[in-house]
């Protein structure tokens, strides 16, 4: 459950599109994620493995589906760790702002 | 149904998460400054407080398994768009992997697009990473209020 893994996770555009599509709508089955992307379910399965290994999912059993969750926690340790405490408003401040302009231009 | 699952490793005993979890001493240095209260009975009630008292949720406990399970049944008192969707639940569980504990809290309600659980699932990772910090280094993240 180190960094690494979650470095290692997120280094993949497929992996972030999963986290992308489970942060638009949270808790969705395997079959709900494949029609939302252009891979094959072994693919998306694998993916899924190695995000629920960095602890970036979380996955729960419904009957014979498992549903999956986006869980940002460990995304979370690693601002912690680098923001700090105080400056958080401050880098908050800092995207809102880059927000607020791309959307106008 | 509105709902979501956080989960946390921590390097601890499942034992001193537990006494973390339901110990208002222990609530209030990680929990954004609130303190978890209730005599931890099925049907008793449960509520976090604000240091000067105020009260920010209510419930009661549904299910109690030290260390291994905690269900209380949750509702906003504070913002009146939050407390008119009811109660929502909350589920603690803890299991041991190895030498780590790991924590899942499970956040649901049954309605779709639920406010309450969008406002509480802005807290949550935020909780649980100063828990982790507090129960593997001794001290919470600061700049909590």
């Amino acid at each position: 459950m180190s960094m690494d893994a979650v470095f290692k996770a997120l280094a993949d555009p497929s992996r972030r599109r999963l986290l992308d599509l489970l942060h638009a709508k949270n808790g969705q089955t395997l079959g709900e994620l494949c029609s939302e992307l252009d891979m094959t379910r072994q693919a998306v399965t694998k993916h899924l493995v190695l995000l629920e290994g960095a602890n970036l999912i979380a996955t729960q059993k419904r009957g014979r589906e498992k549903i999956h969750y986006i869980n940002p926690v460990p995304i979370n340790d690693i601002a912690d760790r680098w923001i700090g405490k105080f400056e958080r408003h401050r880098v908050r401040a800092l995207a809102d702002l880059k927000k607020m302009l791309e959307k106008e231009s | 149904m509105s709902k979501f699952v956080y989960v946390t490793y921590i390097k601890t005993t499942p034992e001193k998460l537990w006494e973390a979890l339901v110990t208002p001493e222990f609530t209030k240095q990680y929990w954004l400054g609130v303190s978890q209260v209730s005599d931890w009975i099925v049907g008793s009630p449960w509520k976090l407080v604000f240091d000067d008292g105020r009260v920010a949720d209510t419930g009661e406990v549904l299910e109690i398994d030290p260390p291994r399970k905690l269900v209380v049944s949750w509702q906003n008192e504070f913002r009146p768009e939050l407390k008119e969707e009811g109660h929502s639940r909350a589920t603690f569980e803890i299991a041991s992997v190895g030498e780590l504990a790991m924590l899942t809290v499970t956040h649901e309600i049954d309605r779709e697009g639920s406010k309450l659980i969008e406002a509480v699932s802005g807290g949550w990772p935020a909780i649980l990473s100063s828990l982790k910090t507090l129960l593997e280094t001794g001290k919470a993240l600061e700049g909590w209020r």
